[in-house]
């Protein structure tokens, strides 16, 4: 007697689990091919399976109640015949399910992809969804608030004809964009602040021409949580509110345990005058061959780190128990915060990466992590990692390493502060290095040396032509 | 609310459709009908009940193939459920010269045309791109997933029809047309507007057969066309009519009228058939999330193949032709099912085979890195046997 196991099948293009609700057949009941076996939950819906097999049920592999992954088997059918998969069975026809019709059988999933005029609805859904902050993209930039005159050279003032209010061709083309409209967005950056509730007419525009991009929007919006913040939301109406451990949360967790209680952790921390370091931002800003990329002090800690590993080897490894695997590249993992969870997928072979190539991989890095499309590849395999809790607002932090490796940099907020230069105080852009280590593999002298180095370095970026 | 849109059509002030057979099953006489009826009154009872039995077999297929994607053996199936009027109908008007252009939701008329039911589900089954030769399926074109593309290609064909003389020529066994489907989502693509300008300012051998499930994925017709869908091809300069979608005979009858004329030379046709999908738009999307089971229960009670039954047996079709269908069905179903399992996947070459028709350096080079990339897998890649079933056009 050949026993057939029916793995949970993916109902719904790219979900990942469910959970089973309630068995619909007990072992030793006999079923047929397309009957009824299981109702499960979805992320969307409640569906029903029906049954691959017909033959006699030998066992349930899940209790009701439990999450499986897509592809474990839930339950085991024996049946006379050899293959049954294959075995065509024609049965009665009450016995057939009919899944699509939906009065008895609601299906799950997602808009399905065939769009059928469905796409401007699923852009409107998914497409312009406030945007994860990720840790590790760029101290906040100096953003001048000032309130644009909303009167600003109206075009009236400069029309030829001023009495022809709606003529497009009125405006004369010598106007700048920027200056003949009070606010000058691409309707998916005005949907943005929509939804962010970000006033277009606060922001002033660092496009091109003048217009509002998608990161005025959110550095406005995150600039005013710090406020929002203040806002006390309610408590639910329950006592307790429970939340499911899964996914990428039940990963982190692991990840996080198993680091914080397998690598004894030493943190240090060192204060830094910063103002060069953001003054060569400013300059690479300003340079055409950096036209276009992003650039923040991020970009010089990640080429800091590529300096100081050199010079401080061990921190670029990995703990095997029986040997210290100390690597000759460097695999840049940057922690990012995403709708999903903290992820932290790494540019490999960044020790090749020239300056700008580097400005473009980590930009590159942010915008997949933020569409949640980083691989399991992108995340593999890293040496070495930056938080940059300054895109926080925080001065730095004590963070736990990611799996693997042994070293790991907090970057926090650049902020005017009193600095003293030559017996005077005076203000500079001060920020605090942290890194944690693993002190099985790096001594404090080692971690001292190494952090003191990544402070040098936004001291005085020069030393990065050494 | 979205019910006010799939109600009659009378309540959303237009005028009657054209309609042949009622819900229950009678011939409608109206002076609506009085041009068609003929039409169908000439047919011998084998073609009607053919309409009948191939919308049974084509629901029948939609259940085996939605149970297969709940199995996990169909990444998705899209159901035609509620639809089958509208499609066997029209199928059954085109000629055998005639060319069609799908969507992706027109399994039925495939199959009419010669199309084998598993290369549709091979595309559904992920291992087969639905790459056909309309030469081979009775001039079935491919499935287009990009909404309302297929329309431009559709009109395209006729603009070559017309310029190689084969339509208007007074031999109507030889003269061509072409029949392009879309739905009522993809009436709000430009691709579907620029189709019909170009079909009347080149006044194409062709017919528009739209569709109106009532639903976009989550989009009701409503919200995308404050007028009725079939006005808007008069406002194309193109003459239309609109049907009750749910009877097979006026979907017969009035397409086969359209086809005649575009055939003749007198240039393109749009039909509006009205009907319901009555399952998901595909097996990823939930409907109860964003519609009322009233407007269910009303589709529901419209059911194209009971009316078609009802015909049937009041014209005194025979117990036995009912009772041999529905096994026929079941072996129908079992016979897909058998051979969607034995599908395999494809050789890896396919991929490079048909991107030029010669040999292309930047194909080999693109073959050679595959290779050596699976063969870093080791042991532990799965054989490319190279032998499967799926070599060209899988199970054909």
């Amino acid at each position: 007697m050949a026993a057939s196991e029916f793995p949970l099948p993916d109902v719904g293009e790219g979900l990942t689990e469910a959970e089973i609700v309630a068995w619909k057949v007990q072992p030793g009941d006999s079923v047929t091919v397309n009957q009824v076996l299981v109702e499960i939950e979805t992320a969307k819906s409640l569906v029903e399976l029906p049954s691959p097999f017909a033959g006699t049920v030998q066992e349930l592999l899940v209790d009701e109640g439990a999450t499986v992954e897509v592809g474990t088997p839930i339950i085991r059918v024996a049946s006379a015949g050899g293959s049954v998969e294959l075995q065509a069975t024609a049965t009665d026809e009450s016995d057939f399910v009919a899944p699509m019709d939906t009065r008895e059988h609601p299906v799950a999933g997602a808009p399905g992809f065939l769009g059928e005029g469905g796409a401007a609805e699923r852009a409107l859904d998914s497409g312009e969804r406030p945007e994860p902050t990720l840790v590790g993209y760029g101290t906040r930039a100096q953003v001048a608030t000032r309130r644009r005159r909303p009167d600003a050279v109206r075009p009236d003032a400069v029309r030829p004809d001023a009495a022809a209010p709606a003529a497009p061709a009125a405006r004369s083309s010598t106007i700048p964009v920027a200056l003949a409209s009070p606010v000058i967005a691409k309707p998916p950056i005005r949907k943005l602040a929509k939804d962010l509730d970000v006033d277009l007419a606060a922001i002033t525009g660092t496009g091109l021409a003048g217009e509002i991009t998608r990161d005025d929007v959110i550095r406005q919006a995150q600039q005013a949580s710090v406020f929002r913040n203040l806002e006390t939301p309610e408590w639910g109406d329950e006592r307790e509110e429970r939340i499911p451990v899964k996914g990428v949360r039940k990963a982190i967790a692991k990840a996080m345990v198993h680091s914080a209680f397998s690598a004894p952790h030493v943190s240090v921390f060192s204060d830094v005058n910063a103002t060069r370091t953001m003054e060569f931002v400013q300059r690479l800003k300003a340079s055409p061959t950096f036209a276009g990329v992003r650039v923040s002090p991020l970009l010089v800690m990640a080429k800091a780190i590529m300096w100081a590993v050199r010079r401080n080897p061990t921190v670029n490894s990995t703990w095997t128990d029986k040997e210290i695997v100390v690597h000759h590249y460097v695999n840049l993992g940057i922690a990012a915060a995403t709708p999903r969870g903290l992820i932290v997928p790494n540019i490999k072979d960044a020790q090749e990466l020239s300056l700008l190539q580097l400005a473009q991989a980590l930009e590159q890095l942010t915008l997949t992590a933020r569409d949640g499309k980083a691989t399991p590849a992108d995340m593999a395999g890293g040496t070495i990692t930056i938080t940059n809790l300054g895109s926080f607002g925080m001065d730095t932090g004590t963070p736990i390493l990611n799996p693997g490796e042994v070293a790991i940099v907090a970057l926090g907020a650049i902020k005017q502060k009193p600095w003293v230069i030559d017996g005077e105080v005076r203000p500079a852009y001060v920020t605090t290095v942290g890194a944690s280590f693993d002190h099985r593999v790096v001594d404090g002298d080692v971690a001292s040396r190494f952090t003191a180095d990544l402070a040098s370095v936004l001291e005085e970026p020069a030393l990065l032509l050494d | 609310m979205p019910l006010s849109t799939a109600l009659p059509p009378a309540e959303t002030g237009t005028a009657e459709p054209v309609r042949l057979l009622s819900p229950e099953g009678q011939l409608v006489h109206s002076a609506l009908s009085e041009e068609y009826l003929p039409v169908i009154e000439a047919l011998p009872d084998e073609r009607l009940e053919d309409f009948h039995r191939q919308m049974v077999l084509m629901r029948r297929w939609d259940i085996e193939a939605g149970n297969l994607q709940r199995q996990g053996q169909l990444a998705l199936w899209i159901p035609s459920h509620g639809q089958e009027a509208a499609q066997v109908g029209s199928a059954f008007a085109a000629k055998p010269q005639d060319h069609v252009f799908p969507a992706y939701r027109e399994h039925v008329v495939g199959k009419i045309r010669g199309l084998d039911p598993v290369r549709i589900m091979a595309i559904l089954r992920g291992i087969d791109h639905g790459g056909w030769d309309p030469r081979e399926t009775g001039n079935f074109h491919i499935y287009v997933l990009v909404i309302g593309a297929q329309s431009l290609h559709a009109t395209g064909y006729a603009m070559g029809i017309g310029l190689d003389g084969a339509s208007g020529t007074g031999d109507p066994d030889r003269d061509e047309a072409v029949l392009v489907y879309f739905g009522d989502g993809a009436t709000s693509q430009g691709d579907v507007n620029e189709a019909m300008i170009f079909a009347a300012s080149y006044q194409t051998p062709q017919v528009f057969f739209l569709q109106n499930n009532h639903w976009a994925i989550s989009v009701p017709v409503e919200r995308q066309s404050r007028t009725p869908l079939y006005l808007r091809a008069a406002g194309f300069g193109i003459p239309t009519t609109q049907i009750d979608g749910n009877d097979v005979l006026a979907s017969y009858a009035v397409t086969q009228s359209a086809l005649d004329a575009a055939r003749s030379g007198a240039g393109p046709r749009f039909i509006e058939a009205l009907t319901y999908r009555m399952g998901a738009h595909t097996s990823s999307d939930d409907p109860t999330k964003y519609r009322e089971n009233e407007e269910l229960a009303y589709w529901g009670a419209r059911d194209p193949i009971t009316r078609m039954e009802a015909f049937l047996r009041g014209r005194g079709a025979s117990e036995s032709y009912f009772r041999a269908l529905a096994v026929e069905a079941e072996e129908f179903a079992a016979d897909i099912r058998t051979r969607t399992l034995a599908l395999q996947p494809p050789p890896r070459e396919r991929l490079f085979r048909h991107a030029y028709t010669d040999a292309h350096p930047l194909v080999d080079e693109q073959r050679a890195w595959l290779e050596r990339y699976e063969a870093g897998y080791g042991d532990a890649a799965a054989p490319d046997t190279g032998a499967a079933p799926a070599e060209d056009g899988a199970g054909a």
